[in-house]
């Protein structure tokens, strides 16, 4: 059985694809470095690096897509579209709605985001929500390679714009660029099997919008994204000692939701916990709930989010990320 | 009038050393997340900070450190602040990459070209309240590719802002040499926007000192903005870490883990011709190089030993100076060391 790391995985289904489809090119800043390999095996036409010009280079893929080209722009953080957020949301996300559904922009975001190593508020969020409130835009957040390579593959196909999202404690990468710049003497909470794991010989796409069950549970449905999802299935074991029969389900993509897989684990359960790394209003969690009340289907909900902006001290930042113990005291609610 | 070489090399050196004790805390894992140090462009930051008064604002990068302790932040709350206590210069909210003090209106950021746009506000502020005042910009040479720093500077040259625009011009923008990623001249671009564009070496504080002197006195005269384009070189790069860096001072331990994927991808069936395969390795291969042979790389370039060779005619002096400035960097350490959790 093959293993890979999380982000190997990505970049090798993205090299897969870039064999056999020429009209894939990767640009960002620092990318001949961070993509060396990709580099090395497919030339410097086709791997780029950018100047640190993010309205501009973004904005340039959003019209290289359009016109035939099938651009994966890398953004060094999630939070950085603060400054280029113009080229999502204008121009990527209504080229289809604009030309009455003739034209569309096929590139692929990619970008790490989330927190839990200590490097503050302007470059540990998630912003997943912020991105998937506007129509038009697919939103993926991975948590495992087996799942980050078969997305990545889908977002190349698909005829439109995809935000990848890499979360940076499953980025063997990023992790140590941003985190630890080698040291040893830094310990992270990396979920294994999220950072590590089997993954197919070949990469085949998987459906875009299909929440996958990581958990049976009978009591409470926990649903929830990226690392989120690696620490309700640890709060899940913990509750299953206490006897309550939790169970996990992983969306996967914020956009397109599978609302169905939502609603059929909450008609079983009666009960839902919403368990988001991103922002805790107008966001994923309250959209959850929208969901189960719009369908009419009765169940008693709560949410453990990120409610301010992200400290940068690593107790004052592990006590406000969703964590094993919020997510058990939240489910324990929702059982009285 | 000169400049009093004895204060700015202590300005220098208290930065020096506090940087270089954090470093050493960074390595021992008691701060987290990346680490930005400005060790190799104190002179600069000297000779521009120390002309600054009671009323003036500086925007800051994510190398703020040096022009926080220059601008007289305690230096106790600023080493708290690093190592995320409650404590701290922010209350362990911020981080060394987002410094804040109000009292001295000094921001940071770590979004790169913000400064422009926080200086242009913090300047547009003194012209209504703070009149005579006026707000310093702090960044790279990578920052000069942001399109809301050209803005700004657009803006304080129509609006008259008094803006002193200081560009520390290290010859990188992250892990991309300047070279490949920055078109034309940069002054050149800076006057099409009608910005005056000063051009000078970063290293020799004496000359950093009289040049941004000459600039703030006529921004303070409300003549417009002005953009300082200094060269400097960061002695560790981007951040602590920095993977170029790590594989120059220890290539057996580093190498092996790069030239696997790459000798993997330069293989592997599927993908570009040879010929553009060799071109990506020799693209890897060049910055690695370039980090190596960077002939700015080397002590004569550190402004700091620049200054000390000027102030060694008076040896009983310097040491006093420079005893005192240790003592007080080992003071800070002491005190924040001890209540920091093991």
């Amino acid at each position: 059985m093959k293993t890979m790391f999380f982000t190997q995985a990505a970049d090798d289904a993205l090299s897969q694809a870039m064999a056999e489809d020429p009209r894939i090119i990767v640009f960002g800043e620092d990318i001949p470095l961070l993509r060396r390999d990709l580099l090395v095996r497919f030339g410097p036409k086709r791997v780029r690096g950018t100047p640190i010009s993010e309205s501009a280079f973004l904005g340039a893929g959003v019209a290289a897509a359009m016109a035939g080209l099938r651009p994966v722009v890398e953004m060094y953080m999630v939070d950085f579209f603060g400054v280029c957020m113009d080229a999502l949301l204008n121009h990527a996300a209504k080229v289809e709605a604009f030309s009455g559904g003739k034209w569309t922009a096929p590139l692929v975001v990619r970008a790490p985001c989330g927190g839990g190593y200590g490097d503050g508020g302007q470059h540990e969020q998630s912003l997943w929500g912020w991105l998937a409130h506007i129509p038009g835009l697919t939103v993926m957040v991975p948590s495992t390679p087996a799942d980050a390579g078969g997305l990545m593959l889908s977002a190349l196909q698909h005829d439109g714009p995809v935000i990848f999202l890499e979360h940076k404690l499953l980025s063997e990468s990023w992790l140590e660029f941003l985190g630890s710049g080698a040291r040893k003497t830094v310990q992270f909470d990396i979920p294994a099997e999220g950072a590590k794991g089997t993954v197919p010989q070949r990469w085949d796409p998987l459906p875009l919008g299909e929440a996958v069950l990581r958990r049976e549970g009978r009591e409470v449905i926990i649903v929830s994204v990226g690392v989120s999802v690696h620490r309700s299935l640890e709060a899940a074991k913990t509750l299953d000692a206490e006897g309550i029969s939790a169970g996990v389900l992983d969306l996967r993509t914020v956009s397109p939701l599978d609302k169905k897989a939502v609603c059929r684990e909450v008609e079983k359960t009666g009960r839902m916990l919403a368990v988001d790394e991103d922002y805790e209003t107008f966001g994923l969690s309250g959209e959850l709930a929208a969901i189960v009340s719009e369908a009419g289907i009765p169940c008693k909900y709560a949410r453990v989010c990120t409610q301010t902006t992200i400290p940068f001290s690593r107790d004052l930042e592990d006590r406000i990320l969703p964590n094993i113990e919020r997510i058990c005291s939240g489910v324990r609610q929702l059982m009285k | 009038m000169s400049p009093d070489l004895w204060s700015l090399y202590a300005l220098m050196l208290k930065a020096r050393l506090f940087e270089e004790a954090t470093a050493l805390l960074w390595h021992e894992g008691l701060i987290s997340g990346e680490l930005h140090l400005g060790t190799g462009e104190e002179a600069i930051i000297a000779g521009v900070v120390s002309h600054l008064k009671d009323d003036d604002a500086m925007a800051l990068d994510h190398r703020g450190t040096a022009a926080m302790l220059m601008r007289g932040v305690d230096p106790v709350s600023l080493l708290r602040e690093f190592l995320g206590s409650e404590k701290g210069l922010c209350h362990g909210m911020g981080g060394h990459m987002h410094l804040f003090s109000k009292e001295h209106l000094a921001a940071s950021s770590g979004i790169v070209g913000a400064e422009g746009p926080a200086a242009a506000g913090f300047a547009l502020a003194a012209q209504y309240l703070r009149p005579g005042s006026i707000a310093v910009a702090f960044f790279g040479d990578g920052a000069m590719n942001q399109g809301m720093l050209l803005e700004s500077m657009n803006l304080a040259a129509v609006w008259k802002l008094p803006v002193l625009f200081v560009c520390k011009d290290d010859g990188w923008g992250i892990t991309t040499k300047s070279d490949v990623s920055t078109a034309g001249n940069i002054n050149e671009r800076v006057r099409g926007l009608g910005v005056p564009a000063l051009d000078m070496e970063g290293c020799d504080v004496a000359k950093t000192w009289e040049i941004a002197g000459e600039a703030i006195n006529r921004i303070r005269r409300e003549e417009g903005p002005v953009f300082l384009h200094t060269r400097c070189v960061h002695f560790e790069g981007h951040f602590l870490g920095f993977q170029l860096i790590r594989i120059v001072r220890d290539p057996l331990q580093e190498m092996p883990k790069v030239a696997a994927g790459l000798t993997k991808s330069m293989l592997r069936f599927n993908g570009a011709a040879v010929r553009e395969r060799i071109a990506g390795l020799k693209n890897v291969i060049e910055s690695v190089l370039s980090t190596l042979q960077d002939p700015r790389r080397d002590s004569t370039n550190d402004p700091l030993s620049h200054t000390r060779a000027t102030l060694q005619m008076d040896q009983a002096r310097l040491k006093q100076l420079e005893d005192k400035i240790k003592e007080e960097i080992n003071n800070v350490l002491m005190t924040v060391l001890v209540e920091a959790p093991s």
